[in-house]
This record gives structure tokens, C-alpha cells and sequence, in this order.
């Protein structure tokens, strides 16, 4: 009888598990399917070899988007801290004005920086000066930190603020300093929410296109701007090839990550 | 140590906030300037409701966040409940490994694989893919979002357990019935959640519609971007500025919303 039922009940995820292959897994085959074909449809392996004309864009790509997750920790893990340890109001408070630059268009934002940090723009008129700082790694570090930054320090935060209290008390009674209760107590058991933060602002980071647009003044290519740049000109083949390395790669680096992590909570709160 | 993290919250939400409040203020300037304020106007407002082209977008982000957000929410809610139920580990776990890749891959693939996707669906099927449109972009986001809502109403179904259903079906309940009249109402703040979230991630996507969009169905975030390819008028920091003070409303209504809940469900603690 509960047999039956359940497998009655299993029926419910049909639609989805159809919807799933449908539109999920058969466009990643295709996505297989041109990286390995020439634009006649002849089976190749020219699109992957020719990958090897990317690894600049790609190691620079990597290079931005790893400083730019290491600034978002180092600035991120004090602020989620700061936060998680106040009075639930100010919390609540603090969360809010976290996610409200997070729900503005991510392309709204990016602008607004380009239009303060330009030549021309708003910082320099101010200051009366000619910064030159659009078209630096610098300013696109800069608006990576900027728009990614609610990502690391939202899953950091529900991490700590789910961390029993008296943890900090026991810690500190068994004799340990404040910094060392942070760095041996507190550090471990967060570790899962800074891996989601980690994956979170990373992903979103090396994949960029906008940002280096408008952040690099035209001088940078990321590996972004090369995928959107075969889409546009339409050289569908190259742009797939790009796209499935480079799907494999945090695919493997997302598995790597998450067993130091070992949890599969914390990853989407919000 | 107190004044310490304080200063440290000030400077980190200031650098945040900049650009937002600049943003804001230029909206309001009188010239056709994003660097230098001449004085305060609404003129960029004005120019900004009288654009028919800004109007359509809206309608056509607010039509495509409203549907993509309820066949998600459906197909969703239906999927967690029937994954609950699932007695085989192996199948559940790659289903939701699959469900997860959208969440995981950046949007920048899964966009070219959707985009990629559309273009040979519609070889076979013989039309236009700018014909496709609203049906492509609906397709698309609907899978993006669907993980969310999975994840957001899968903990709520495993909190609530088996047996309420159970009993509802021991006493003649249909299992349908007993769904929409026990189970439902009980996992109802998980499925609302879901739905908003698929909701603002509709309405916040760029990358995927940029790929999967054809002219034909223009919506916000695309506007905007082909706004941002030339030299910037003030009357997309309006647009924005609109955009902020609209999401500001819902997050302060959603955040009243969850207090109360929170309130509620204390006292019940009391009691």
C-alpha cells in the first residue's frame, strides 16, 4: 500500500524530470555536440585545439577573478562577522541594505561605477583631477569586489549567526584568547558558508563580460567578452568550445571545493 | 573594538552605497551630463514616460517574471513533493544534481547552451527563431529559476514528514486531495519564498535573455544594456532610480512580512 503511494507520489517530479532533460541536459549535449563539429557539421577536434589561442585571455580572466574572490573574502568574512554577532534587529537591518545593491541590475551598478570612476566622471570633476583609472585591472578588480560581494557575505553570515552562542562562551572559558576562538572555533564551523561564498562570487567573476567592458575602458578581453564576442559574430562553433572547457573546469573545481565543504546547505540563502 | 566594527560597517555599506546614491542624484540633474550636476530637474523623468519603447519593456519584464515565476513555482512545488517521496537515493540524487547544474554553471553557458538549443529547435520545427521570442525567453527562464524554488520548498516538505499526509489518506483522503488540502497549506510559506525569488531572478537576468532574446521581445535589462552601449542619458539613472525604489518597497514589505511570521510563530512557541 505505502508503496503504491509512493510511487504515486514520485509521479509529481515527472514534469520536472522531463523539463530537466528537455532543457537542461540536451542543450549541454549540443553545446558537446558544436564544440566538436566545424561549422558544416563535420565531427573535429579544431574548435578545442584552437582553444590554445585563448590561454592568455583565459589566465588573465583566472588571475582577476581569483583577487577579486580573495578581496571579496578578506573584506567579506569581518562584515559577515560584524553583522552575524549584533542584535537580531540591526541584523535584519544590515541584511537588508546587503541585498538591496544585490537586487539592483548588476548593469545599473557597473555603470554608475564606470560614470564616477571615468575620465571625465564625477570622482575626478570632484576632486579636480585626472585619475586615469577606467582600463586598469585595478577597476575591474574594483567592480567585481562591487557587485559580487553580497555573495560572499550572505552565505558567510547565515553560517555564523546559525552557530550556537554558547560556542564563544565555551571557547573563551576553556582558555581561549578572542582571536584564537575565531580562528580555531568559529573559522571551522563557517568554513561551509565560505565555500558557497567562495563559489558563488568566483563563477559569476571569471564568466564576466560586462564588467570588463565597461570597467576595462575596451583594453581587457576575459574569457566573457571572448565567449560573447563568437556569439555576436556568430562563430557558434568556437564560442561552444570556449563555453564547454569552460564548464568542465568549474565543474571539477566546484567538485574539488565542495569536499573541503561537506554540506550542501547554505549555498543559496537570501 | 565596538567603535572598530562600527567604522569598519560604515566604510564597507559607504563604498556600496555610492554609487547607488550617485546614481539617484544624477537622475534629478538638469543637463545631459552623468559627471557634472547643474541643477535639479525632473526632465529626465518626463523624457522617461514619454518613451513608448521603455514602457513595452516593463510590461514585457513584468509578463515574463509573472509566468516564468508561476510554471516554476508549479513544476517546482510538484517536483519537491514527488523527490520527497522518492525511494530510490541514486535517482534522487541525480535529478537533483541535473536540477543544480543552471545554479552551478556560470549564466553565461547556460545561456549559449539555451541560445544553441532554440537555434536547432527551431530548424526542426521550421520557424523563425526571431519568431520564438517570448516562448524562448519564458523556456529559459523557468529553468533557471526552477532550482530555486526546489531548494526552497524541498526543507519545508522534509520539516513537515510524511505522517500528516498519511493520516489524511487513511482517512479517505485521495492523494491528490490530501496534497492540496493537508500538505499545501502547511509548505505554503516555502512555495511563496520560491516564488519570489524566481520572480526577482527573472526580472534581474541579463545574461541568459541577452543570449536566448531576439528583437522582437525587448525586456528591461536588455534595454538597458543597449542603452549602455552608447554615451549614457540621464534618463536611464531615472529608470534606475525607479527600478530601486520599486525593489526597496518589496524588500521592506517582504522583510515586515517575515518579522511577523517570526512573531507568530513565537508565541505559538509560548503557548
Amino acid at each position: 500500500m505505502t508503496k503504491k503511494r509512493s510511487l504515486m507520489r514520485s509521479i509529481a517530479a515527472a514534469p520536472h524530470v522531463f523539463w530537466a532533460v528537455l532543457f537542461i541536459v540536451l542543450p549541454l549535449l549540443i553545446v558537446a555536440y558544436y564544440a566538436f563539429t566545424d561549422a558544416d557539421g563535420a565531427f573535429s577536434f579544431e574548435n578545442i585545439l584552437s582553444l590554445a589561442d585563448y590561454a592568455d585571455i583565459f589566465l588573465l580572466s583566472l588571475e582577476l577573478s581569483v583577487i577579486a574572490t580573495l578581496v571579496c573574502f578578506v573584506i567579506g568574512y569581518p562584515l559577515a562577522y560584524i553583522i552575524a554577532r549584533s542584535k537580531p534587529r540591526t541584523q535584519k537591518l544590515f541584511i537588508m541594505l546587503l541585498m538591496l545593491p544585490m537586487w539592483t541590475n548588476l548593469l545599473i551598478r557597473t555603470y554608475s561605477i564606470m560614470a564616477i570612476l571615468d575620465d571625465g566622471g564625477f570622482l575626478n570633476q570632484l576632486l579636480n583631477t585626472e585619475l586615469h583609472i577606467i582600463g586598469t585591472k585595478g577597476a575591474v578588480i574594483f567592480g567585481m569586489v562591487y557587485d559580487f560581494l553580497p555573495y560572499m557575505v550572505l552565505p558567510i553570515y547565515t553560517c555564523i549567526s546559525k552557530i550556537d552562542k554558547h560556542m564563544w562562551e565555551a571557547a573563551s572559558d576553556l582558555g581561549c584568547t578572542p582571536v584564537r576562538v575565531i580562528t580555531k572555533v568559529i573559522f571551522p564551523l563557517s568554513l561551509s558558508g565560505v565555500i558557497s561564498g567562495i563559489t558563488m562570487v568566483f563563477v559569476p567573476s571569471i564568466s564576466t563580460f560586462y564588467i570588463s567592458q565597461k570597467l576595462g575602458g575596451g583594453t581587457f578581453e576575459l574569457i566573457g567578452d571572448t565567449i560573447e564576442r563568437q556569439f555576436v559574430t556568430g562563430a557558434l562553433n568556437t564560442g561552444a568550445a570556449i563555453s564547454f572547457v569552460m564548464m568542465i573546469l568549474i565543474m571539477i573545481s566546484l567538485t574539488v571545493m565542495n569536499r573541503f565543504g561537506d554540506s550542501d546547505e547554505g549555498g543559496i540563502i537570501v | 573594538m565596538k567603535h572598530l566594527s562600527r567604522a569598519y560597517l560604515v566604510l564597507i555599506f559607504g563604498i556600496l552605497y555610492i554609487p547607488i546614491i550617485t546614481l539617484i542624484f544624477f537622475s534629478f540633474n538638469a543637463e545631459n551630463s552623468t559627471a557634472v550636476f547643474t541643477g535639479f530637474s525632473l526632465r529626465w523623468y518626463r523624457e522617461l514616460f514619454a518613451s513608448p519603447e521603455t514602457f513595452e519593456a516593463l510590461r514585457n519584464t513584468l509578463i515574463l517574471a509573472i509566468t516564468s515565476a508561476s510554471l516554476s513555482t508549479v513544476i517546482g512545488t510538484a517536483a519537491a513533493a514527488g523527490l520527497y517521496r522518492m525511494k530510490n537515493k541514486i535517482l534522487k540524487s541525480g535529478i537533483m544534481s541535473v536540477t543544480n547544474i543552471p545554479m552551478m554553471n556560470p549564466d553565461i553557458v547556460t545561456g549559449m547552451s539555451m541560445m544553441l538549443f532554440f537555434v536547432a529547435a527551431a530548424g526542426i520545427v521550421g520557424i523563425s527563431y526571431d519568431n520564438m521570442g517570448f516562448a524562448a525567453m519564458l523556456i529559459a527562464h523557468t529553468t533557471f529559476c526552477l532550482p530555486y524554488v526546489i531548494l526552497s520548498v524541498l526543507p519545508r516538505i522534509n520539516e513537515l514528514g510524511s505522517s500528516l499526509s498519511e493520516a489524511a489518506q487513511d482517512l479517505g483522503c485521495t492523494p491528490l486531495a490530501s496534497f492540496f488540502k493537508v500538505e499545501l497549506p502547511n509548505i505554503m510559506p516555502g512555495v511563496l519564498s520560491g516564488f519570489i525569488m524566481a520572480f526577482t531572478l527573472s526580472l534581474d537576468d541579463f545574461v541568459i535573455s541577452y543570449f536566448v532574446g531576439s528583437s522582437n521581445f525587448q525586456t528591461l535589462p536588455l534595454l538597458i544594456y543597449s542603452m549602455t552601449k552608447k554615451k549614457v542619458t540621464p534618463d536611464m539613472y531615472a529608470l534606475s532610480t525607479l527600478i530601486i525604489v520599486a525593489i526597496f518597497i518589496l524588500l521592506l514589505i517582504s522583510n515586515i512580512r517575515s518579522s511577523k511570521e517570526e512573531e507568530k510563530r513565537k508565541r505559538r512557541k509560548v503557548k
